[in-house]
């Protein structure tokens, strides 16, 4: 048996407390886990997406204090004592956030699966003031990737939301 | 269809649970107990297996078992269709490996990370042979064989067509030899699949979820291949995360779940991570095209001679066989062409094996001619649209059957290009291009233009629906095709609201899952609308039928006096006051013990061939090669349009990957068959950042052959965009003498093109065609394939 193989590979387990839309949850993890395995594997939160876990598509984009980050490439004990906000924490008391609406409306989507990642994605850069034009849109988005193609109409819905400074 | 919903643009009600999170994909269902499968695949793209050591991954923690081939004992795995049963593939590769991500064994683990680390403990030992990676070499007499009994690596060929000398009587001949480059199909959501053993309790031993198009594709497939009865077999399309010809069905991985799931007796998943995905799911495209194309100095056509190079990848994949099917059945396209002959050789190489992409075969098929055509029109001297239009098959010709044997239903082709020539305003970007040309700017304008035919729904044609009254007045639609982005949801509720008076949201809606629907053909090939909502139609008017006999009885008046008032309700005609709600009617029906339901299966009599024109101009930095795509011009003709805001969609994300064709994607092996593009950060796939909002047009040319009137959308932004980009780059570069660049139209190619026609050195866009085709007409057995491969519906 190789070395590695015998000891497991276990790396020492960490406790952290994610404030994850609002609540508050006390987790011992590998000290490797994930933010994006921690949210779906450990917490139940199955909306944010693993579309490449290489940091390359942008499906699990996530707001740690309300800064957009790649939960696939941020551990989750880096968010100890941080408030996490998921797709799951966007739409209050049922009324879907202007976003979701604007995705509804313009058609921002087809099969879904990069939607969380890119309705993530969106809000963060409205607060970022990065929502003037088309062409701002599409660079600061260009970290989420939609197979289904459906940017012109993602586009086309951030700007919407722009325009009525909403978001 | 005045008043109608029909025709509208209706905001999309599958869009809610998609938007906040709630929508279940493969790996977010809850299943307890649930196992994760890992595969050890083959880190070398030909080898003989000496050995696998399976003993120390065994012994780790969190590993239930591990298994090689013989330890699961499966029977081979069939794909889509056998290209040539002598290239069988084992579920997991037993003597040899033929392609890097060949499996070779499986970890069953109580984690993930735990059968990841147990699968990098599994030792290999490969005697490693050499590899046969690109296509037109596979085919030559010494090129190492993947299956030695074949004792060739041509997995078919065939001959079709004129036997003649079809170039006969030409002023001019132009040639030119394209590559229809290999490509990835890169769903955002990779393969995955959650098998649950045993008795669900409800008559099935076996319950699979799986991200698909074609559920009962799979239930049919693993009963076939098990020996099991279709019926013990539930399977289960949850959301699935794109597909676009990726997911036909069973994989070769889903046989080795069900296989471990069975024996373990547990419940067990398996989701494919990214750099796998493009290892192991089948690739698209990789045609190696000769083109001849004899034209009379007018820029009339004589005759096209064509010799096609598919590579079918390792274990004769599939999308080998497109070559020999819709590529030869589309090869006359838009033109007038009076004769044909076509020629294909199909290899089996040392790399992923070949399935579909959006397109299948179609879109290789739109490429070669749009490409020849505009070469054409270069040696001609005549402007590309001149000579497109010279040639067009007109409106009064159809119906049409082409020299290649293939029936088109309807058309009008000059009709679709006018109307993109118009919007993009042809006259002006041609004089802003003569503008830039003689100021010598550094950006250069290209101007491309294609015209496409294609076909949807050929194949067997048919397709099931139901629809139910509920008690509370509501309607239940089941269909045998399987959702996956298209917005079935709501286009099929759109019928039953127009058909119904039935509100949208009382309208709920069922598929992907054998237990609650019969039969289905999934979705593929652009089916959907054309097949299913036809048979949605055909049930609801069955209901109809039903409800105003029972209405007539209730209101003790004549069936044929019964109405539908304009709030969806039932009435003797001329008395309002008579009416009775559907919660009325199927009440009614209920107490007669006979539900207020009707199936339906619309069959439909040959395929439909939607078609188009498109228009791309770009801008080309000559410094560098660097090329922008400023405007894309679509204008794609589905027949009648029933929810004007889902085509838009359709087309959206066809142009985006027939762009990204043309200009940047390619897969891409090392001589040794190394992938080397096989992540997200290597592989060219578009960004928001890359691509302009596209000018999306129709034209509206109803089909004959289904009351809808409905063709297909799904597959004709990649067929129109593709030619109409690399056409616009080529164009671009024209005035150097630069006469074609292969796709993907890279800056290296771009800068690489210049400056060879700077310095005169250009390469020739032609060379003789291997050696294979002098043997294509003489062989035998090939015709079974393209008969099958005539069929594929993906
Ligand atoms: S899953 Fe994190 S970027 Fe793709
Ligand atoms: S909607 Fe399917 S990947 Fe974006």
């Amino acid at each position: 048996m190789t070395e590695l193989a015998a000891k497991g590979r276990r790396s020492p387990e960490v406790a952290s407390t994610l404030h994850v839309n609002g609540r508050a949850h006390r987790l011992h993890l590998d000290s490797r886990v994930t933010l994006l395995d921690a949210l779906r594997e450990h917490l139940d939160l199955t909306g944010t997406k693993k579309g490449c876990d290489q940091g390359a598509c942008g499906a699990c984009t996530v707001l740690v204090d309300g800064k957009r980050v790649l939960s696939c490439l941020t551990l989750a004990a880096q968010c100890d004592d941080r408030e996490v906000t998921t797709i799951e924490g966007l739409a209050s008391h049922g009324v879907l956030h202007p976003v979701q609406e604007a995705f509804i409306r313009h058609d921002g989507l087809q099969c879904g699966f990069c939607t969380p990642g890119q309705i993530m994605s969106a809000v963060a850069l409205l607060h970022e003031g990065r929502a003037g034009s088309d062409d701002d849109v599409r660079e600061f988005m260009s970290g989420n990737l939609c197979r289904c193609g459906a940017y012109p109409n993602i586009v086309a819905a951030i700007r919407a939301v722009a325009a009525r400074g909403s978001g | 269809m005045p008043g109608s919903i029909l025709g509208t643009a209706v905001v999309r009600v599958e869009d809610p649970d998609l938007l906040t999170g709630r929508a279940n994909f493969v790996d977010d269902l809850p299943i307890s107990g649930v196992l994760h499968l890992t595969f050890v695949r083959s880190p070398v793209a030909h080898a003989r297996v000496r050995s696998v050591d399976m003993a120390d991954a065994r012994a780790m923690p969190g590993v239930v078992a591990v298994f090689a081939a013989e330890d699961l004992g499966l029977p081979p795995y069939q794909g889509l269709m056998v290209l040539n049963p002598a290239c069988e593939r084992q579920p997991l590769a037993t003597d040899k490996v033929r392609f890097v991500g060949d499996a070779v064994a499986v970890i069953a683990a109580e984690s993930r990370a735990a059968a990841i680390d147990a699968a990098e403990a599994v030792v290999v030992d490969y005697d490693e042979l050499p590899p046969a990676i690109d296509p037109e070499r596979a085919l030559a007499p010494d090129a190492p064989l993947q299956f030695e009994a074949l004792g060739t690596n041509r997995a078919a060929a065939m001959h079709a067509g004129s036997d003649d000398d079809v170039l006969a009587g030409s002023d001019v001949v132009v040639r030119g030899r394209f590559e229809n480059q290999r490509i990835a199909v890169m769903p955002m959501e990779a393969s995955a699949i959650a098998v649950v053993p045993g008795d669900d309790g409800n008559g099935h031993d076996l319950t699979v979820y799986v991200s698909t198009q074609m559920p009962h594709g799979v239930a049919n497939k693993l009963s076939e291949t098990l020996g099991l009865p279709v019926e013990t077999i539930r399977v289960i399309a949850p959301h699935v995360g794109g597909a676009f010809g990726g997911k036909p069905g069973l994989a070769a991985e889903h046989l080795v779940a069900v296989g471990v799931a069975r024996h373990l007796g547990r419940p067990v998943k398996w989701i494919e991570t990214r750099s796998e995905n493009l290892v192991a799911m089948p690739h698209g495209r990789g045609q190696v095209q000769y083109v001849e194309l004899g034209c009379k100095h007018d820029g009339t056509i004589v005759g096209l001679r064509l010799r096609i190079v598919g590579d079918a990848g390792a274990y004769a994949g599939f999308g080998g066989a497109l070559a020999l099917g819709p590529t030869r059945i589309m090869a006359q396209g838009v033109y007038r062409i009076p004769a044909i002959s076509f020629d294909a050789a199909v290899a089996v190489t040392n790399t992923t094996p070949m399935g579909a992409f959006r397109g299948a075969g179609r879109p290789e098929a739109a490429a070669l001619l749009e490409r020849i055509v505009d070469l054409a029109a270069d040696e001609l001297d005549i402007d590309p649209v001149d000579m497109r239009r010279r040639n067009f098959l007109q409106p009064s010709d159809f119906p049409f059957t082409t020299v290649v044997g293939t029936t088109y239903d309807s058309g009008d082709y000059e009709a679709a290009l006018n109307e993109a020539l118009r919007h993009a305003g042809y006259d002006e970007l041609r004089a802003e291009q003569r503008q830039r040309r003689m100021r010598g700017d550094r950006w250069q304008l290209g101007i491309g233009v294609s015209a496409y035919v294609e076909v949807t729904a050929g194949g067997a044609g048919s397709e099931f629906a139901s629809v139910t009254i509920d008690t509370d007045g509501g309607a239940t639609i089941r269909v045998g095709t399987s959702a996956h982005g298209q917005g079935h949801a709501t286009s099929f509720a759109m019928i039953v609201a127009d058909r119904l008076g039935i509100a949208m949201d009382q309208v709920r809606f069922v598929q992907s899952d054998t237990s609650e629907v019969p039969r289905g053909g999934g979705t593929g090939g652009s089916r959907s609308l054309q097949l299913a909502g036809n048979a949605v139609v055909g049930a609801a008017d069955l209901v109809l039928e039903r409800a105003r006999q029972l209405a007539a009885q209730l209101l003790e008046a004549n069936p044929d006096d019964i109405v539908m008032t304009d709030d969806g309700r039932l009435a003797v005609a001329g008395v309002p006051a008579s009416a009775l709600s559907w919660e009325r009617v199927a009440a009614a029906a209920a107490d007669a013990n006979e539900p207020l339901a009707a199936e339906f299966d619309f069959r439909q009599e040959g395929a439909t061939f939607p078609f188009g024109a498109h228009v791309a101009v770009v801008e080309i930095d000559v410094d560098t090669g660097a090329v922008r795509l400023l405007r894309h011009i679509a204008v794609d003709d589905c027949g009648r349009i029933l929810n004007p805001l889902l085509v838009a969609g359709q087309q959206h994300g066809g142009i985006a990957q027939g762009v990204a064709q043309a200009l940047w994607e390619q897969y891409v092996y090392d001589e040794q068959g190394n992938p080397l593009t096989s992540n997200l950060a290597d592989y060219g796939m578009p960004s928001a950042a890359e691509l302009p909002s596209f000018e999306t047009l129709n034209t509206e040319t109803p089909t004959p052959l289904n009351g809808l009137g409905a063709k297909g959308i799904g597959e004709s932004g990649t067929i129109g965009s593709m030619p109409a980009v690399q056409n616009a780059v080529i164009d671009g570069l024209s005035y150097l003498g630069v006469r074609h660049i292969d796709m993907p139209c890279s800056p290296q190619r771009v800068w690489s093109a210049i400056r060879d026609a700077r310095a005169g050195t250009l390469p020739p866009v032609w060379r003789e065609p291997p050696p294979v085709f002098n043997s294509t007409r003489d062989t035998a057995g090939a015709g079974v394939a393209a008969e099958a491969a005539d069929d594929i519906d993906i």
